[in-house]
């Protein structure tokens, strides 16, 4: 149980090599070990989606995956999709449409999104509707989201 | 709609205007603070052994080796904590109520499954929960009565020996003489109503970090609570530290809907511990523990009777509610919050003289209720609103015709309800009128009938309410109650660099207040809106706040804001006058920017405060004045807000799933200030409404075990199965309240079940099926299918 194992991963662009017990979760480790609480952390058995990041291009449930398991992985935060000064696009959309309350969802919703944009066609709400169906918000009743993703799925254009 | 005041009309306003978010750029780039996201040195982990027993004695607790797991810092049960704190007794002044105490940790027996009973502290959360594994807890089982049924006989195991029963709450609104009205009446109509046990379920669990300063003596709590004024307060008097050696903040917290409204165990556990131990501690639960032990919501039996007369129009309505409210009496509100406000809120939005509402509220073994996004009136609404159908289908009339003609009309207000509640000037009328007309209703008739024709279950329903929002200190939401929800307080200042800091007691948890706040400031001040700071959700910022509920914030927190901003800016002026060498009421303020009217002279508000404060002489001494002001706000009686929802849902006949179709909302939450964010308000709280419809139930067994302790069970809405909703704003005047702001939160959970009820008993019509108790799952719809065509056979 208290295994310890060595990992080396690229998060945001930067290499980190640590030690870390093999139980340790991803969420966890990225939450403690390096202090990106940008990720959070919602059900812990991954049915919210709150916990979402970016493993080697797609999305993942941080909460269900070991840290051991993202050895080589290169890995995508909300920290690294823009600062508050200079906000991503999906950010943008979110901020214009009103896409987000109380903000604890919403950096698993901004990874999911990334990864729909870059892999799904996304041409009708319904389409929209059922990517977002794997991660839970509270506050927003979806409309606002839904009119981001439609918004940042038109400027992107169709999938090449 | 009539100017507000027209000094303030002349100006270009922010309030009104669709302005996007201060909050967002540090919640969207993951550089917001939540609780769990601190972790200062020295950091100890809590982890709780709970209850697995609905009603037992503690005969003895075995830590075994927990003590030997690496990390282990300390364990605690009731007993070694005993004379570290005094509980919290929710008080009030009803007749035979029992104020049930309020411990971290359970005291020689445990009431439900998931109390809290043994605390493990260790070096890190993983640590803490091996030491769990190994702890045992034998127990002496004591009889139970998991129903409320069952808990408010006679001879029914009593929960609280000390109580001498599990009714602890018994009060009856009368007026008239309602027998004889129904006695007499051309149509009665009556149903045994229930929405089922619900949990508010934010997506951040409940989280608490406290420290103690061994320097001043003094604790700090980082609390995921959205009422840290009420949690400081009564931490201050279990703790016996007075209030300048408390201070509760709330920093950014992941929602709340009522779940993070009251005192929790946990939230004096982490307390106790950190005082104890002199280093910080940190709970923090995990989605099964606030599943199983945050405060939860509805869980009434409605028995109602509505009388009616050939024209419809209303006659009396008796109705007998019995209200689950778990094991304790919930701290502060007490355990009466919900099922009270179901009989004061029955008679609805309608002119009815005959009522008696009789309500009991029973003690069970199972988490508390507490205060929920709507609070009482989405089991009312549900309850009056199928009445109303079903007296409309009795007569053969249309269901919005039969509300047409009892709604209160403008000509009417105030009006009082057989309850007592006053509703003043809100537009009841036209929020039924606009929902019809945003619709089309009669198209919206022909597709249903159509579809109808086809074989299709399809149906509409309609549900108007009204509610008291922003409310001041004439009602106390129980009688007696320890605190005082009726004032809040802005403190304002103006620094030398012309910076503006506007502190309030309110505690925003995802409904924007540092942006509607910061419009109405900037409105008010005459400064920039991005040099103002609203700080919020801290004890420490005002002598009294309580924090944000019961839609309260933008009409308290912005009529204080309103007042305060004006006595600042007064002083602005007299120093800008001062310096100018103009007479004051020459100057007017906008964007920053002070200037003469007569000569077009400008001063800068940064010029203003650095000649006020760093300028030695500039302004003499006798009339130097700092800039800063601290009003408080009492709207005394408080607002009333109204609304009318539409649902248009399908049955499917083969899987009896339901899918909204249409919904729509015409609500009245007088004048805006922000309508992105109001419109985000009603999309949540109606999503949150369909949620209970449909969806949402926590369930029990009769051993008293959860059933629904993951996401996978207790199921909310996602986004592929919301619709669109159409929202039309009615924004009628408020004349009596500074700002004109009516509150607006908690609506959308208020109308939507009882439409979507109204609407699936709609659609099911031909079968004669009346739908009594949410949420209407597929499993409920099959069994009533069932039994209506076996009926029909018979």
């Amino acid at each position: 149980m208290q295994d310890q194992a060595t990992i080396t991963l690229t998060i945001n662009g930067l290499t980190y090599t640590r030690a870390v017990d093999a139980r340790l979760l991803l969420s966890d480790f990225l939450r403690h070990e390096l202090g990106l609480t940008g990720t959070h952390v919602g059900c812990e058995h991954g049915v919210c989606g709150a916990c979402t990041i970016l493993m080697d291009g797609r999305s993942a449930r941080s909460c269900l995956t070991l840290a051991i398991q993202a050895d080589g992985a290169t890995i995508e935060t909300v920290e690294g999709l823009g600062r508050m000064s200079d906000l991503g696009r999906v950010q943008q959309a979110f901020r214009e449409h009103h896409g987000l309350q109380c903000g604890f969802c919403t950096p698993g919703f901004l990874m999911t999104i990334t990864d729909m944009l870059r892999h799904h066609p996304l041409e009708t709400d319904d389409a929209i509707r059922e990517a977002l169906s794997g991660n839970i918000c509270r506050c927003t009743g979806y409309q606002h989201i839904v009119d981001a993703v439609r918004e940042l799925a038109r400027e992107r254009g169709p999938l090449t | 709609m009539t100017a507000f005041d027209a000094s303030v009309e002349m100006r270009p306003r922010l309030v009104g205007q669709r302005i996007k978010r201060t909050e967002d750029p540090r919640l969207l780039t993951g550089s917001g603070r939540y609780v769990d996201d601190m972790a200062p040195q020295g950091l100890l982990h809590v982890a709780v052994l709970r209850s697995d027993q609905p009603h037992a004695r503690i005969r003895s607790i075995d830590v075994g080796e927990a003590f030997a797991v690496p990390g282990v810092v300390a364990i605690f049960d009731a007993g070694d904590i005993a004379g570290d704190f005094k509980p919290a007794i929710p008080t009030s002044r009803m007749k035979g109520y029992y104020a049930t105490p309020f411990r971290p940790l359970a005291e020689g027996k445990v009431r439900y499954v998931g109390e809290p009973v043994v605390a493990v502290v260790a070096e890190s959360r993983y640590a803490a929960e091996d030491a769990l594994e190994l702890i045992s807890i034998d127990y002496e089982p004591l009889p139970v009565a998991v129903s409320k049924d069952d808990a408010a006989m006679d001879d029914a195991p009593l929960l609280h020996d000390e109580a001498g029963t599990n009714v602890i709450i018994s009060r009856t609104f009368a007026r008239g003489d309602v027998d004889a009205a129904i006695a007499a009446a051309a149509v009665v109509v009556k149903g045994r109503f229930r929405m089922t046990r619900k949990t508010p379920m934010p997506m951040e669990t409940r989280s608490y970090l406290a420290e103690w300063d061994r320097r001043r003596q003094a604790l700090t709590l980082h609390s995921s609570t959205n009422i840290p004024g009420i949690i400081c307060d009564v931490l201050g008097s279990c703790l016996d530290l007075p209030g300048n050696r408390v201070r509760v903040v709330a920093p950014d917290v992941g929602g709340s809907f009522g779940g993070k409204g009251s005192l929790n165990h946990e939230e004096m556990l982490v307390c106790v511990l950190a005082r104890k131990l002199e280093r910080p501690v940190k709970f923090v639960a995990d989605r099964m523990e606030d599943l199983t032990a945050m405060s939860q919501a509805f869980d009434e039996t409605i028995e109602a009777e509505l009388a009616v007369d050939a024209d419809g129009r209303l006659l009396g309505l008796r109705a007998d509610v019995i209200g689950d409210i778990g094991a304790y009496s919930i701290y502060p509100w007490t355990g009466a919050l919900e099922p009270v406000q179901v009989v004061s809120f029955l008679p609805g939005p309608y002119r009815m003289e005959h009522y008696r509402g009789r309500v009991r509220g029973v003690l069970t073994p199972k988490p508390p209720t507490g205060p929920y996004r709507g609070v009482g009136r989405p089991s009312s609404t549900f309850a009056m609103e199928r009445l109303m159908d079903m007296a409309a289908r009795k007569l053969g009339m249309d269901p919005s015709e039969i509300r047409r003609r009892n709604l209160v009309t403008a000509e009417e207000f105030p009006y009082r309800t057989g309850s007592g509640i006053i509703w003043d000037r809100s537009a009841f009328q036209e929020c039924l009128q606009g929902v019809c007309e945003l619709v089309d209703y009669p198209a919206l008739l022909r597709q249903r009938d159509a579809a109808r024709a086809e074989g299709r279950w399809v149906g509409i329903g309609l549900a108007s309410y009204a509610e008291l929002t922003g409310i001041g200190s004439r009602i106390a939401v129980a009688p007696g109650m320890p605190i005082n929800t009726g004032t809040e307080t802005a403190s304002i200042r103006i620094d030398a660099t012309g910076a503006v800091t506007a502190a309030f007691g309110i505690s925003s948890h995802g409904q924007g207040l540092e942006t509607t706040l910061a419009q109405v400031v900037a409105d008010e001040l005459g400064c920039r809106m991005e040099d103002i700071e609203i700080q919020h959700g801290d004890s420490a910022l005002v002598p009294m706040g309580t924090g944000t509920y019961a839609s309260r914030s933008a009409v308290l927190g912005g009529g204080a804001a309103t007042k305060t901003a004006r006595v600042v800016k007064a002083k602005v002026l007299k120093a800008a006058a001062f310096l100018m060498d103009v007479p004051v009421d020459d100057l007017e303020a906008e964007g920053g920017i002070i200037r003469a009217r007569s000569s077009n002279a400008t001063m800068t508000f940064r010029e203003v405060a650095h000649a006020v404060y760093a300028q030695m002489g500039r302004i003499p001494h006798e009339q130097r004045e700092d800039l800063v002001g601290s009003e408080s706000y009492d709207p005394y009686l408080g607002t009333a807000c109204a609304s009318t929802h539409l649902a248009m849902v399908e049955v499917d006949p083969a899987t009896f799933a339901v899918t909204v179709k249409r919904f729509a909302v015409a609500e009245d939450c007088g004048r805006i200030i922000n309508p992105l964010i109001v419109d985000g308000q009603v999309h949540g709280a109606v999503a949150q409404g369909i949620g209970a419809a449909l969806l949402e139930e926590v369930v029990h067994d009769e051993g008293g075990q959860l059933l629904t302790a993951s996401l996978a069970d207790y199921l909310v809405p996602i986004a592929s199965t919301m619709p669109e909703i159409e929202i039309l704003h009615v924004e009628a005047d408020l004349p009596n309240n500074i700002g004109g702001f009516r509150g607006m939160g908690e609506g959308g959970t208020i109308g939507a079940p009882a439409a979507i009820a109204n609407a699936v008993s709609d659609a099911l019509a031909p079968l004669g099926i009346e739908v009594d108790t949410l949420p209407v799952t597929p499993d409920r719809l099959f069994r009533l299918v069932q039994a209506a065509r076996g009926s029909a056979r018979l």
